[in-house]
């Protein structure tokens, strides 16, 4: 603080109050809702304190959701989502980074391209190729004549299949390439003095022994602050999960959150039991929550590393 | 560019294989699809496909439906960006003050990060509901004042809201990182020569604040275009009367539900030339960064 300033310090905390309540209150609102029973959800006046249902409606959403099930396959995409882009952009950025050959500044902008090719603007051709993620392969295969060369030489029908949807692979694969990980890599390897690649050389390290050794453990800052915001990431997946899951046993917590209240469009008899919603949106929003608010210094240097 | 490297170039090509793989299969592969289903058409009785050249981007832009899709998604676009950014920016500058407390401020703005579009539309769609809680008790006392179920702006203002909420942690974590990397003697030194706050942070802070200021407004309308389908699913699934329609949802329905490949492929492969357009946009503002610092 460089002067004095009492009036615009008043001033200043009732703005970044009025800011926090604006963040704070509809959830708020949530959790007041999740704690009411349904009469009293939709009472007039509204309830504007917490009634005392909170762990019986998420009994109840948990029960309805299933989210026993779905919070372990969350998890286990989260974890896999996390592990394969991590691992992904360590190998991509130092197959780049360390290596002399000519393809490194094409191979860097191939990978990089993919930022302008967000899920959603390619999402009808992409859950075709997840019903069959070798078809590529068979159209290509196809296409330059060598399935009618293997046919008419050996006998056999070219048919590549292997379909990815309703399976933890489908769910994962898509979502592993990653741009802003390779990039934030890539510029942490730039920073690797020489000398050091150089020593580990005279020492008589090849480059698995360089990476595993030296730079994976150089790197834990960089795997912390992926790894938090790579798992809000695919804690909340809704769109892709939605695509390729019909099989609810694969089912995700944010694609259930969408099912606990009907679509305003349906014209069922159904009552939206909007404490129970509440409820349930309360539990899919705290893992994320706690991962950001523990591991805020991490997130928010990941985040800023990355989409720069 | 580094001098000393390793010479064993299978070593790098095994690194790189399986991301490049992975983005054929999964990126360039189904982008050229899109291309190609966006130039033919699939015969109903099987068969493959014919080529039509442009009819499938001629139909949809001679189709009203789609030019008010585009429409609505502007209309989004705009308010959701406008409010997010601009309250981030409000917030980043005052918290920025760090007077006591600041670090709790700070979370208190962050946390909404870490919360799924879905959970965002499902409280929104909650709090807006005209049949529950708080707007129950406004339409209770003046009849009829909102309704998103049956009112188009009253739906897209909901979707706003939520979208401009859901978007403030992200923009704030940016611009409140953008002004702690201005040095602070800057401050000290417009603090000597008489310059109070307020002007320090409209004359040095925001000036030095641009960069940033592009770059965050950029991705917002980016993701406004890109990412908005969680919430709409969610909050109104597109309705009423297709008042929230936005570009993504429409693409999806159409795709999806109508199981118009070659119209979904082609409107895809319009988002798709804004998304570029955008991201151009904003290559040339790192470019001047770099020259810049």
């Amino acid at each position: 603080m460089i002067e004095r300033t009492p009036l615009l310090n008043v001033f200043t905390h009732l703005i970044l109050l009025s800011g926090v309540i604006v963040m704070l209150f509809p959830m708020y609102l949530v959790f007041v809702a999740a704690s009411l029973s349904l009469k009293d959800v939709s009472a007039i006046p509204p309830h504007i304190l917490p009634g005392d249902q909170l762990w019986v409606n998420m009994a109840a959403a948990w029960e309805k959701a299933g989210f026993g099930e779905k919070f372990l396959n969350t998890f286990i995409v989260a974890f896999g989502v996390v592990v394969g882009k991590i691992t992904l952009a360590c190998i991509t950025a130092f197959g780049i980074v360390f290596f002399d050959h000519r393809l490194r500044m094409p191979i860097f902008w191939c990978v990089f391209i993919t930022l302008m090719l967000p899920l959603e603007v390619r999402i009808v051709p992409t859950y075709a190729v997840a019903a069959n993620a070798l078809q590529p392969f068979q159209v290509l295969l196809d296409v330059t004549g060598i399935s009618w060369l293997i046919n008419s030489l050996s006998g056999i029908e070219v048919a590549l299949e292997w379909n990815l949807l309703n399976s933890y692979t489908g769910l994962i694969m898509p979502l592993v390439a990653t741009a802003t990980g390779t990039f934030l890599y890539r510029q942490f390897f730039l920073t690797i003095p020489d000398e050091l690649v150089e020593a580990a050389k005279m020492d008589g390290a090849g480059p698995v022994r360089f990476l595993r050794e030296i730079l994976i453990p150089l790197s834990v800052t960089n795997i912390a602050a992926l790894a938090t915001i790579m798992f809000v990431y695919s804690w909340n997946q809704y769109l892709w999960p939605l695509l390729v899951i019909t099989d609810q046993s694969y089912g995700m917590v944010a694609v259930e959150l969408g099912r606990l209240v009907p679509k305003i469009s349906s014209t069922g008899g159904e009552v939206a039991k909007w404490n129970i919603a509440m409820a349930g949106t309360l539990i899919v929003m705290i893992p994320p929550i706690l991962v950001v608010i523990f591991m805020q210094r991490w997130f928010v240097r990941g985040l800023i590393n990355t989409d720069k | 560019m580094k001098r000393a490297v390793f010479n064993n170039n299978w070593v790098a090509a095994a690194m790189v294989a399986p991301q490049l793989l992975i983005i054929f299969i999964f990126f360039y592969w189904p982008t050229s699809q899109a291309l190609y289903w966006a130039f033919t058409l699939e015969q109903p009785w099987g068969g493959g496909n014919t080529w039509v050249g442009f009819d499938n981007f001629k139909a949809i832009l001679w189709d009203d439906l789609y030019w008010y899709s585009v429409q609505v998604s502007v209309i989004y676009a705009i308010g959701s960006t406008a409010l997010a950014v601009g309250m981030a920016l409000i917030l980043a500058v005052f918290v920025d003050r760090q007077l006591r407390g600041f670090k709790s401020y700070k979370i208190g703005m962050i946390w909404p990060y870490a919360i799924a579009a879905p959970a965002v539309g499902l409280a929104f769609r909650f709090i807006f509901n005209p049949g529950a809680g708080v707007m129950l008790y406004v339409n209770e006392v003046f009849p009829g004042a909102w309704n998103p179920n049956s009112n188009g702006s009253h739906a897209m203002m909901m979707v706003i809201i939520a979208g401009a909420w859901k978007q403030v942690a992200y923009n704030f974590i940016f611009f409140l990182a953008g002004l702690q990397s201005i040095p602070r003697s800057l401050l000290e030194a417009g603090a000597m020569d008489g310059a109070r706050v307020l002007r320090r942070m409209r004359d040095i802070q925001l000036p030095l604040l641009a960069p940033t200021f592009f770059f965050v407004l950029v991705i917002n309308i980016t993701d406004s275009f890109t990412d908005s389908f969680g919430i709409v699913d969610t909050m109104t699934g597109g309705g009423p009367a297709r008042a929230t329609n936005l570009m993504v949802f429409k693409i999806f329905n159409d795709g999806f539900q109508g199981l118009d490949y070659s119209g979904a492929a082609a409107q895809s492969i319009i988002l798709m030339f804004l998304v570029v357009a955008l991201t151009f946009v904003q290559f040339r503002y790192i470019e001047r960064k770099v020259h810049y610092t």
